[in-house]
């Protein structure tokens, strides 16, 4: 059985930013590998001669006419309303540096 | 009042003035009001909004006759959207603690269209968070009921809106369909589900799951009401780049329906099985030729789907990082942490090729194998779901056999074609049977044809769950 450890739990959580318990943890390894081992039965699907596909549309470099539509357009009020913290107009996030004593 | 059955009814009982749009607006609420805190399937009503669209409609049809339904073909039909489709100044909620108290400054285009048509829209339904499901149980706001037997599931991940058809409710509701969330929960609850051709309705303001396979449709009682909302949701979108008009299609004088011996799979129930080869000879009854196909990848459309879609799922939910709008990160539930994970680790350096590329590469074998279907036969005859609604609860603790629900309808989005979920009896047990059909990409009509062909033969008379 392919085999998902608690380290590529922590690894995979720490990619997708998110926090979780040590019995999560578990729970996630665990399961995460039985869902693999079993996808992994595609290996024997023989696509030697085949190309991958992403979408199934077949639509390319689609464009619109570049009018000025207010209805397209959010005011500053909108774009705000969903955020608890938003200071002059701005939204407020959490300082990437951290300050030094120096 | 007795709450009409199908848009027909409707409309002729509003232009007749045996009811206006508010008494159904009455009714159905009085219903939800009665009925609902069992079922569980609206998170938000939309009361007010409701009757002044009501009152509009009313207006019009005082003011326009029977002129008012030219313009708006959808005038007084009565619908509800699944938590997923933005509805501007109404709370959105994905049904996940994420997004809580989000309320969206924008419609999505389906929303919108169908108001324009002259849609009522009643309220928002509950669902699996962020569509992560196939029995309505991921929602961060409780299970919905199956309304025929409530110890039963009713289906997901567009539970909600396929529990308030059956319940009488709501008379059209949308839905989208990833793996089978719309097929599947039709199926489940005994009413029409609709999964149209990807890229076929636009996707503007529907909160994304996974874009490579995520297409939005609808439920209603009877195939000629699926067709009506699809004639007014369908269409090019300036606001979503995916999507394409549907190009005219000739459907043969002399059709044919393929039965797919890959679909008739160990394990599947042998009511559900008989209930199919039933509906197959319904259309044979009919003249229509019956021809055994194979479609030899089938088999490994649930892994291609679980490898994709997670991979889809984890990019989409990226975003939200509770600056913003809504929650942190912190309050995503297990399912959505689940495929965030998983679709991270198969994107992750150094497994990207092993899982991500050669699910794509399967993905075109599924495909071929469609093409190579649809140059024999117009459309396919399978079972939705292995088995009619299994209980709440019996699978909810083991993600894998829960992924295996959507075995036999995860197909029809990896290949981007349409799928049509038709009630056809009830099990031993009460529980709703049904098939569905699935057509070339761009064949909706044909598969509608083929939908009315088939109620109208049996003489399909819509039922609700309960009076």
């Amino acid at each position: 059985m392919s085999k998902i450890s608690k380290k590529d739990v922590e690894h995979v959580a720490k990619l997708a930013k998110l926090k979780i318990t040590d019995s999560e943890i578990n729970k996630f390894s665990k399961q995460l590998s039985e869902i693999i081992s079993y996808v992994k039965e595609l290996d024997k699907a023989d696509t030697s001669n085949t190309d991958p596909t992403s979408q199934t549309i077949g639509l390319e470099n689609v464009s619109r006419q570049d009018n000025k539509n207010l209805e397209n357009v959010l005011s500053q009020d909108e774009a705000l309303s969903g955020t608890e913290t938003d200071h002059n107009g701005y939204f407020v996030v959490d300082a990437v540096f951290q300050p030094t004593n120096e | 009042m007795e709450i009409p059955l199908t848009i027909k009814e409707t409309q002729e009982g509003l232009i007749k003035k045996k009811f206006s749009a508010v008494q159904l607006v009455d009714a159905y609420l009085a219903r939800i009001e009665k009925f609902d805190k069992d079922i569980n399937s609206f998170l938000t009503l939309s009361e007010e909004m409701a009757y002044l669209q009501a009152k509009e409609v009313d207006k019009k049809i005082e003011e326009l006759g029977e002129a008012a339904f030219d313009k708006n073909p959808l005038l007084g039909v009565v619908v509800a959207h699944k938590d997923l489709f933005l509805t501007k100044g109404l709370r959105t909620t994905a049904a996940s603690k994420v997004l809580e108290n989000f309320v969206p400054v924008y419609s999505a285009t389906v929303v919108k269209r169908l108001e324009d048509a002259g849609a009522i829209t009643l309220g928002k339904t509950n669902c699996d968070a962020w569509a992560h499901g196939a029995s309505g149980e991921n929602s961060d706001f409780g299970s919905t009921k199956n309304p025929w037997q409530k110890e039963y599931v009713p289906g997901g991940s567009s539970s909600g809106s396929a529990a308030a058809i059956s319940a009488q409710f709501s008379l059209i509701a949308t839905g989208t369909d990833t793996g089978g969330s719309i097929r599947q929960p039709a199926n489940f609850c005994g009413i029409v589900g609709f999964k149209p051709t990807y890229g076929v309705v636009p996707r503007y303001g529907v909160i994304a799951m996974a874009s490579s396979l995520d297409s939005v449709g609808h439920f209603g009682m009877t195939v000629d009401d699926v067709e009506k909302v699809f004639e007014v949701t369908k269409g090019e979108d300036e606001r979503d780049s995916t999507v394409k008009n549907i190009r005219s299609n000739k459907s043969n004088s002399k059709i044919k329906i393929g039965i797919p011996k890959e679909y008739f799979i160990k394990g599947l129930d042998s009511e559900v099985e008989k209930s199919v080869k039933e509906a197959a000879d319904i259309f044979k009854s009919q003249g229509i030729e019956l021809v055994n196909i194979s479609l030899p990848h089938t088999k490994y459309a649930i892994s291609v789907y679980y490898i994709v879609q997670p991979a889809e799922v984890s990019s989409n939910l990226g975003r939200y990082d509770g600056i913003r709008y809504g929650k942190n990160r912190d309050s995503f539930g297990d399912e959505a942490k689940r495929r965030i994970m998983l679709g991270t680790y198969v994107l992750s350096a150094g497994y990207y090729d092993a899982y991500y590329l050669k699910a794509q590469k399967v993905r075109s074998k599924i495909i071929e194998d469609f093409e190579d279907a649809f140059n024999k036969v117009d459309a396919i005859i399978a079972p939705v779901s292995p088995t009619p609604a299994f209980k709440l609860g019996e699978k909810a603790e083991d993600p894998l056999q829960m992924y295996l629900a959507d075995v036999l309808t995860a197909a029809a989005n990896v290949a981007g074609i349409p799928g049509l979920a038709i009630p056809s009896g009830f099990s031993s047990k009460g529980l709703p049977l049904g098939f569905q059909l699935m057509g070339a990409r761009f064949s909706e009509p044909t598969l509608f044809k083929l939908g009315k062909l088939y109620q109208r033969t049996v003489g399909w008379k819509p039922k609700i769950a309960f009076q």
